[in-house]
């Protein structure tokens, strides 16, 4: 909330600099974010007289004026305005001058006559008709005001205020206006608080018709006041009401609209002005909408009311939605005569609900929702009636109406300053703590505190020690250190996840971070069949967009669409990995499953399937386990480059190449390798204790074994059957060379193994070898694998 | 035959000085030394002789022998010599070519920190505790004491699955679903994601990472929060960081407070990064409120506590000077390969 400094300092002495001032608000609770000068930008402009004026001699539309400042010397300045008379005052941005906009003024010819500076109008001081309404706004801003010659145009118009930037907390809604906010500064000044009673001038006068009011929710309106007022004059308001509300940022539209606003800034309690025209019979009646009524609200549009939304209606028709905005047809025009002012407490419940429901947020609503002091209602009232009739708009027809339905029991808390001191860790005296509450207003009754009516969110001890804690100052307490602990430590799940990509990292990888919401669309990116059972996704009732109203239940379209980022970036390679959350939704009633996943993703002139192959036995190997994999389909992969990837006879993930349509989808013209591992899978597999084993006594001996066989025998099969047959002797088994050509028959492909043959506590003999050798041999004969010739 | 062993004697040191390879020398060897060698020529004559001249002879031809052995072992250490140093010449590289190796990969950022501040903790006796993503209403709110209608929940700003169903606004939910469970004293952070309803800019992102703090244990006061905070910072930041506590309001804590650090770019005097004030908003804090502990049937009059929030993407947006979020969620290898 913006406030105006000058308009505080009439509730409370402020002779600190603002950003001293804004310093010590910030500290005591209510910070204030930005603040800034009115005017700021504009520089030499001052107050000067139109003293002579003469049609330029050598331009149709120009005139010469000469501009007296007070000083000796006139000065001759070029405008084209048409709307100056001699005698005008008006502003003068002299040579060297810089306007609100940061606009620079420097002397110069105009058509062969000197210009020594600009006459300004209302927009280059930064200004409205709004502000000034009796200016013109295409022309001079010939002023009106009580001014001198040579005076700075800032403190002549008073453009001179500092808007201070308050970033406000829900719990104070007490200081969603100025004299809040004064009392807060009050305490944290250690200044007086300048209350101000207003004075009213009631007449009853008997020829009068009344008007009824009748509450019939009084838990939603627990306060109804209002106030007739006759012989209403509008017209603009004065300078000190148009100023306060332009430094505030309201715009000012006529004297009773501005005095409601005014008092609703003053005091934080909306009020609202009916013509009285336009209330049927003469009655007033707060209560809940029938279906099927209607308003056309201030913004002309035509709303529908429910049983949920409170109304202020005449005998006939809502005139008002309570709290949020008023009737079309029942506001103040230019010829009301007549007006009912309304100053009511509305429950902060139903004003937000009501205002929700029919996305309509006003200032009115915005403060009812944080909820008000249901005391302030009577004394809004009663400054605005004050005010109106300051103004001459009008006068109170008679005493004002007010409805109360208040339980008017006061707040008392316990006072314990030990509590206090312990709970804080502090040693303040009870005389400071005393101090400070009865700053903020807060009375003794013997030991209890009495909460003043506006402090809603002082209701226990530890609400006390927060006031006392914030006025002793935050910063002046000292710092301990509580004791007692038990240590801390990672668990062993934790050190998996970051043994994960320790390994991965030093396998050359790279980390990355996705969002876990996408579209559903990626399941067709990635060719995920209609039917399958990855498509069932948690859905987001209110999603930013249809690409991000789904959690994933694959991480592989976010892993894709970072892998296109990055293509797309040209980069040449990307070696890349998540560890990434998977939901899959539950039965309603229970929370879904977050599965652990890690995606890996490749793609680079380094890269292909083996490569990745590689990494991933790597990484498994880190956990103690062996990798197996066996050939099978799955809808984002090339169907003969894919694989499922199994430990101890589970599988536990996939590994392959991406299908060439789901790259084309992700616009990457490149190959693309991935795999993905179930992580609470592998985490019951992982094996993290090492075990010691001896180093080898007896020397190894290698045998090399070049066999022939059908061309779509895997590799492993082979390698099986050796691992089977050489049992506890066979130390590794090593594919070095694999052969498809002329040498060997069509249909065939030759594999050369070197095996490594080693016994544990002998040297091996020759026949030993050879047994071993002629068993692996027959063996492979029986699934047609023979030696190479 | 002495003139002969004389002879031989000159004619091997000349030919085996002269030599210039190790076959040359074996050449020589045999020609001198072998069983057909020169020597063993003489030495066949040696029957010839009387038995007074033998040993003497002998003798010479033994001299000769052991003579032509040391100047034949003493050549062809030279030689080796030579030649290793040829071929060392012939090998010199450019030791400025770039070297050869797999490059190591790298965490993100977020983890790099996020553990950085997960050590700094766990060094002040906190446990990680993690929760779920998917929240209930409950945990994200109500026990928190944010109710239905309650102001804070339009802060929020929720992405909601279900009525009772949401993305968990801040991991603040595992505060409750720990004291549930566990029994004081609790010492936990639990870092995470966190969901909420904000367009994609350079400040702002609909899924970030938060760091929620928790104690609880008998007669734990706000000097306390205070004093384990600034500890956090100096460890963090280093002991020349300076921090304040300023009040602030949050329904789950009573007094409560955010913390500012000053901001490391300006030191204070105010700049574009700090907007002017100076200082930089990195936390919010307090003392736990009554009611959250009334919810986790945790008795309020026996025990007290502190919590506290950190956005994580934030802090590592500031330590590296990062000026836009997405730069997080993009992974741009470029980008990922710095940290």
């Amino acid at each position: 909330m913006i406030l105006s400094m000058k308009w505080l300092k009439e509730f409370v002495d402020i002779d600190i600099s603002a950003k001293e001032f804004a310093e010590a608000m910030t500290m005591s609770g209510l910070k204030i974010g930005k603040y800034e000068l009115e005017g700021q930008n504009i520089e030499n402009v001052i107050v000067g007289r139109v003293s002579f004026i003469e049609k330029h001699p050598n331009a149709e539309r120009l005139f010469v004026c000469l501009i007296d400042t007070g000083k000796e010397e006139k000065i001759q300045i070029i405008t084209g305005a048409k709307n100056l008379l001699i005698e005008d005052l008006v502003p003068v941005a002299l040579h060297g001058s810089t306007l609100a906009d940061g606009t620079k003024i420097k002397k110069g010819k105009i058509r062969g006559l000197e210009s020594n500076g600009m006459l300004c109008s209302l927009g280059e001081l930064g200004l409205t008709l709004n502000d000034f309404p009796y200016a013109v706004e295409d022309g001079i801003f010939v002023l009106q005001e009580e001014c001198a010659l040579g005076q700075d145009i800032r403190d002549a118009i008073g453009l001179n205020d500092v808007k201070l930037e308050f970033e406000l907390t829900s719990n104070r809604p007490d200081c969603f206006s100025v004299i809040g906010v004064a009392r807060e500064a009050a305490a944290t000044l250690k200044k007086e608080f300048k209350t101000h009673e207003p004075v009213l001038h009631i007449k009853n006068e008997e020829n009068f018709k009344q008007i009824d009011v009748c509450v019939e929710d009084k838990e939603l309106c627990p306060v109804y006041c209002a106030a007739v007022v006759k012989d209403v004059n509008i017209g603009p308001s004065p300078r000190f009401i148009r100023e306060k509300l332009r430094a505030m940022g309201v715009r000012s539209i006529n004297n009773i609209v501005d005095i409601t606003n005014y008092v609703m800034l003053e005091y934080g309690q909306p009020l609202h002005a009916f013509d009285l025209n336009f209330l049927k019979e003469n009655e007033i009646t707060v209560r809940r909408a029938v279906p099927g009524e209607q308003i056309i609200t201030l913004d002309k549009i035509k709303r529908n009311l429910s049983k949920h939304d409170l109304i202020i209606a005449d005998k006939l028709q809502p005139i008002a939605i309570a709290g949020v905005m008023g009737g079309k047809f029942s506001g103040v025009q230019e010829d009301t005569k007549c007006i009912v002012l309304e100053s009511a407490n509305f429950k902060a419940d139903s004003v937000r609900s009501t205002s929700r429901a029919h996305a309509l947020r006003t200032e009115s609503s915005y403060r009812f929702e944080k909820g008000l002091d249901s005391q302030n209602c009577v004394l809004a009232l009663k400054r605005a009636i004050e005010l109106i009739e300051h103004l001459n708009a009008g006068k109170l027809a008679y005493p004002l109406i007010i409805k109360d339905y208040t339980e008017k029991a006061e707040v008392k808390i316990k006072f314990c300053p030990d509590w206090i001191n312990n709970f804080l860790g502090t040693k303040i005296s009870e005389e400071k703590m005393r101090e400070i509450l009865e700053r903020l207003d807060c009375k003794f009754e013997k030991d209890r505190i009495v909460v003043p009516s506006y402090r809603n969110d002082l209701r226990e001890m530890a609400d006390i020690a927060e006031e006392i804690a914030r006025f002793y100052g935050y910063n002046n307490i000292s710092s301990t250190f509580h004791s007692g602990c038990s240590g801390g430590f990672y668990t062993k799940r934790q050190k998996f996840n970051r043994k994960i990509s320790d390994c991965l990292i030093a396998l050359g990888l790279n980390e990355i971070i996705t969002f876990s919401f996408f579209s559903p669309k990626s399941y067709d990116k990635i060719l995920l069949p209609e039917n399958d059972g990855l498509r069932n996704s948690v859905k987001i009732l209110n999603p930013l967009g249809e690409d991000s109203c789904i959690m994933r239940t694959t991480a592989l379209p976010s892993m894709l669409e970072v892998l296109s980022k990055n293509y797309n970036n040209q980069n040449s390679e990307a070696n890349l990995f998540e560890i990434a959350k998977e939901y899959t939704p539950c039965d309603v009633n229970y929370l879904p499953n977050e599965k652990n996943t890690l995606v890996a993703g490749f793609y680079g002139k380094y890269m292909d399937f083996f490569a990745a192959k590689g990494i991933l036995e790597e990484f498994l190997k880190y956990f103690g386990l062996e990798c197996e994999v066996k050939a099978e389909a799955s809808p984002s992969f090339h169907p003969g480059r894919c694989a499922n990837v199994q430990v101890k006879l589970k599988k536990i993930g996939v590994i392959g190449e991406i299908h060439p349509e789901v790259c084309e989808n992700y616009g990457i013209d490149d190959r693309v390798y991935v795999f993905s591992i179930d992580l609470d899978a592998l985490w019951e597999d992982a094996v993290f204790d090492k075990f010691y084993r001896e180093l080898p006594k007896f020397p190894a001996v290698k045998r090399d074994l070049a066999l022939v066989c059908d061309l779509d025998m895997p590799f492993d099969e082979l390698r099986k059957v050796i691992k089977r047959k050489a049992g506890d002797l066979l130390e590794e088994v090593e594919l070095f060379d694999l052969y498809v050509g002329d040498q060997v028959l069509d249909g065939k492909k030759s594999l050369a193994f070197r095996l490594t043959l080693r016994s544990s506590n002998s040297t091996l003999k020759e026949d030993e070898i050879n047994r071993v050798v002629e068993k692996i041999i027959k063996e492979l004969k029986k699934i047609d694998v023979v030696l190479r010739e | 035959m002495q003139k002969q062993l004389k002879e031989i004697r000159m004619l091997a040191e000349k030919e085996i000085a002269g030599s210039k390879s190790e076959q040359e020398i074996e050449t020589l060897r045999i020609k001198y030394l072998g069983k057909k060698g020169c020597l063993t020529d003489v030495l066949k004559q040696m029957a010839k002789l009387s038995a007074e001249e033998r040993p003497l002879i002998g003798k010479m031809a033994n001299q000769v022998r052991t003579f032509i052995e040391e100047m034949i072992e003493k050549r062809n250490r030279g030689i080796k010599k030579i030649t290793q140093e040829e071929r060392l010449r012939a090998e010199k590289i450019d030791v400025t070519l770039p070297g050869k190796c797999r490059k190591l990969g790298t965490k993100h950022p977020i983890t790099t920190v996020l553990e950085e501040i997960e050590e700094v903790f766990i060094g002040m006796g906190f446990n990680i505790v993690e929760g779920p993503e998917i929240e209930l209403d409950y945990y994200n709110f109500e026990a928190l004491n944010i109710p239905k209608n309650h102001p804070a929940r339009d802060e929020k700003d929720t992405f909601y699955i279900t009525d009772t169903m949401l993305l968990r606004t801040e991991t603040s939910t595992v505060q409750v679903r720990t004291m549930e469970k566990a029994s004081p004293p609790i010492r936990i952070i639990s870092p995470g994601r966190v969901y909420r309803v904000d367009e994609v800019d350079a400040t702002h992102s609909p899924i970030f990472h938060q760091i929620e703090g928790l104690v609880v244990d008998k007669n734990v006061t706000f000097a306390d929060l205070k004093g384990t905070l600034e500890k956090f910072v100096e460890k963090f930041y280093g002991a020349s960081a300076a921090v304040r506590f300023r009040p602030h309001y949050f329904p789950f804590t009573e007094p409560s407070a955010e913390m500012d650090i000053r901001c490391f770019h300006c030191q204070g005097s105010g700049c574009k990064i700090c907007k002017g004030e100076g200082w930089i908003e990195i936390l919010g804090c307090g003392m736990v409120h009554r009611k959250v502990f009334e919810n986790c049937k945790i008795n309020p009059q026996i025990y007290s506590g502190f919590a506290f929030a950190l956005g994580l993407e934030r802090l590592v947006m500031y330590k590296y000077s990062i000026k836009d979020i997405r730069f997080f969620y993009e992974n741009d290898v470029r980008f990922l390969k710095q940290f």
